[in-house]
């Protein structure tokens, strides 16, 4: 097993710039998740860290040695594709010792590793069966199994769980998780699901159009994200945001918003320009009758254990999650404000979060 | 009355009136060829009986005839050789002749073999190569050579015959089976790419990327892996190629005499005594139906046999 470092990561196909400028390190036998929306270069970063894309410029560290040009079979990795990508020509026990035939082990030492993988899995009694008879579990899980085998310097799974449906998804994520656990191999996973990310992922990194716009832990990521993509992309519902016409200046800790003054963390940062925004999640606001942002109930979704109620403000539609007590009706007029200081403030021109007191 | 039926399941009417029409169109393309077989054990005489025999006695010797070169001797030469030590000789006497020697049928009988073959291996692997590299890479100009290489068939080879010919002297290639090989493979390759891209397009990257990173090469991964997925658009092309090359008469004709005759050319010229040698020429042409049968009867299943089913997800 091995830490993976990208420097300086770029990949163009002609005009377009896919991956721009990354940087990463990704720790030995950390469980990495790669997370974004399609096309944001999550795949593209994966895949050139298999080797099956080359980078335009910028080096990639697997150990302490430099793969970046060299061939996928060059590096000692495994992937696991979207779409299993399993052998269909051979049996099961065929497809699992395929990896192994290339490296040149002997027949016996094939053997030991297979069923070491298979009993690892619960593919044991499907050995001799056909890839077209398995269910989409158990191809996932020979699919691992292919991996698993090469004990490989570290995995990389390309959206492994995309193609199961929802009820098998969560299943696999749990066996995921335990089989990382088990093996504590270096795992980078890519995935557009964010509680796929959430649940999996020692960090995360989020991406979006082919740059890292942050890498933590998936709670730094979701209390303190670092830019406003990633506070909107991160959540379910995402982040309100309120924008707000006035600069933030260093030390402030209120802020007026159409006539009310709001306690904010102790800003740490000076806004560059007069547009900012502030950022609050559903969780954190609550609807009270006074010193709150007016706005009237324009939907109520019910969660079984908590209500999301849509407020319309002048500031446009705000999300606000509430206890399930709560009874509110369709354009009853309500007033939102914030329950606790989990406030961030955005800057209008960079996007980023600047630094206050609670995001330091 | 219940008139709702599935979409997928034909009505038995129409099941039974499709088996009607494939049993008819069968007899009615089987009749030449079971006439064919027929003459090709027929003796000379029924052969060309007439009103045709339908039940007639067996005989190999339209066989016999087809293998030997044969001349006429008279009765008196006849008595005063040894008893026939073998049943075609005897045949053979009995139509006062004997056997001179083994005739020239079975040289290119071999020789339509190693052609026919030859070109189709060739053919086969020289476009599944240049099928993944149209299907795999980004190769400049890609679209204006995948049209080169089709409009190599938009007019009849035999319109280039005069030119070939000339080159063929020129190089030696003429009456060799290298040339004949190379004639053939060229004909053929422009159909077996493109038929191959569109097979290859259907396999998903991600099989030789899965093959590449367990270790293996392109090359490896290329034909461990993609032929094999491959293998119902190789046997379909095969069978194409093997068909053309197979029956290939015209340049046969033009450019090949002795060495690399085929079959097809020589076929014609069994002449038999006073006549042609119907059963002789039947003989003939059953034995050459059967290599391009037996081939397309091996490579069926794969042409039927779905194997990329459900490997994939999609």
């Amino acid at each position: 097993m091995s830490k993976i470092k990208i420097v300086n990561l770029q990949k163009s196909f002609g005009d377009f710039t896919a991956v721009k400028n990354s940087n990463l390190t990704i720790n030995d036998k950390e469980f990495f998740v790669l997370l974004g929306p399609s096309g944001c270069g999550k795949t593209t970063t994966l895949r050139m860290i298999a080797g099956l894309e080359l980078p335009t410029s910028g080096e990639i560290y697997l150990g302490d040695e430099e793969v970046g040009m060299l061939r996928a079979s060059e590096r000692d990795i495994a992937f696991v594709f979207q779409l299993f990508a399993l052998y269909p020509h051979m049996n099961v026990k065929n497809n699992l010792s395929f990896p192994l035939k290339m490296q040149g082990y002997s027949r016996s030492e094939i053997k030991t590793r297979v069923e070491e993988a298979a009993k690892l899995l619960r593919i044991d009694h499907i050995l001799n069966s056909n890839i077209s008879s398995l269910s989409g579990g158990d191809r996932q899980r020979v699919a691992l199994g292919r991996a698993l085998v090469r004990r490989p310097k570290a995995f990389l799974m390309d959206e492994p769980l995309g193609t199961l449906d929802a009820e098998f998804r969560e299943l696999m994520c749990l066996e995921l998780k335990k089989l990382h656990m088990d093996i504590g191999a270096t795992t980078v996973y890519v995935t557009h699901d964010q509680l796929e990310a959430m649940s999996l992922a020692d960090r995360i990194a989020v991406m979006d159009g082919g740059e890292i716009l942050q890498a933590d832990e998936p709670s730094v990521i979701y209390n303190k994200p670092a830019t406003k993509f990633v506070a909107s992309f991160i959540g379910s519902p995402g982040m309100n945001f309120i924008s707000i016409d006035q600069g933030i200046s260093n030390e402030q800790s209120t802020l007026n918003i159409e006539g009310t003054n709001f306690n904010i963390p102790k800003q740490y940062e000076i806004s560059k320009g007069k547009k900012n925004s502030f950022g609050i999640r559903p969780e954190n606001l609550s609807l009270t009758n006074e010193d709150g942002l007016k706005g009237s109930v324009f939907g109520v979704e019910y969660l079984g254990s908590r209500k999301i109620v849509t407020v319309k403000t002048n500031f446009g539609e705000i999300k606000v999650k509430t206890d399930i007590s709560t009874s509110v009706k369709i354009n009853e007029n309500v007033q939102v404000k914030p329950s606790n200081d989990n406030i961030i403030i955005f800057d209008g021109e960079t996007d980023k979060s600047l630094k206050s007191e609670f995001m330091n | 009355m219940d008139t709702s039926r599935s979409y997928l399941e034909p009505s038995s009417f129409s099941k039974k009136l499709a088996a009607t029409i494939i049993i008819i169109y069968t007899v009615i393309t089987l009749i030449p060829i079971s006439w064919m077989v027929m003459t090709s054990f027929k003796n000379v005489n029924s052969a060309i009986s007439y009103p045709p025999e339908v039940l007639f006695e067996p005989s190999l010797e339209g066989y016999v005839n087809l293998f030997t070169n044969r001349s006429r001797q008279s009765q008196e030469y006849l008595d005063s050789l040894p008893a026939p030590e073998t049943w075609y000789e005897e045949l053979v006497r009995s139509r006062e002749m004997v056997i001179t020697g083994p005739s020239k049928f079975l040289g290119r009988y071999s020789n339509s073999m190693i052609i026919g073959f030859g070109s189709t291996f060739a053919s086969v692997f020289l476009g599944a190569l240049a099928a993944y590299a149209f299907s795999r890479f980004r190769v400049p100009l890609k679209d204006d050579l995948l049209f080169f290489i089709l409009s190599t068939r938009m007019f009849p080879p035999i319109a280039v015959a005069v030119p070939i010919f000339i080159m063929y002297r020129k190089l030696g290639l003429g009456d060799t089976h290298l040339g004949m090989i190379i004639l053939y493979t060229v004909v053929n390759l422009s159909l077996a790419v493109w038929l191959l891209k569109g097979f290859m397009d259907e396999i998903p990257k991600e099989y030789e990327e899965a093959a590449m990173i367990d270790g293996y090469s392109r090359l490896q991964a290329f034909f461990k892996v993609v032929l094999p997925q491959a293998m119902t658009g190789i046997a379909a092309t095969a069978i194409f190629c093997m068909i053309f090359s197979w029956n290939e008469y015209a340049f046969a004709v033009l450019l090949t005499q002795f060495n690399a005759q085929t079959a097809p050319p020589f076929i014609p010229t069994i002449i038999g005594e006073g006549g042609l040698d119907w059963p002789a020429i039947g003989a003939g042409t059953t034995l050459f139906l059967l290599p391009v049968m037996i081939f397309t009867i091996i490579l069926r299943k794969h042409l039927l046999r779905g194997i990329t089913f459900g490997a994939v997800r999609k």
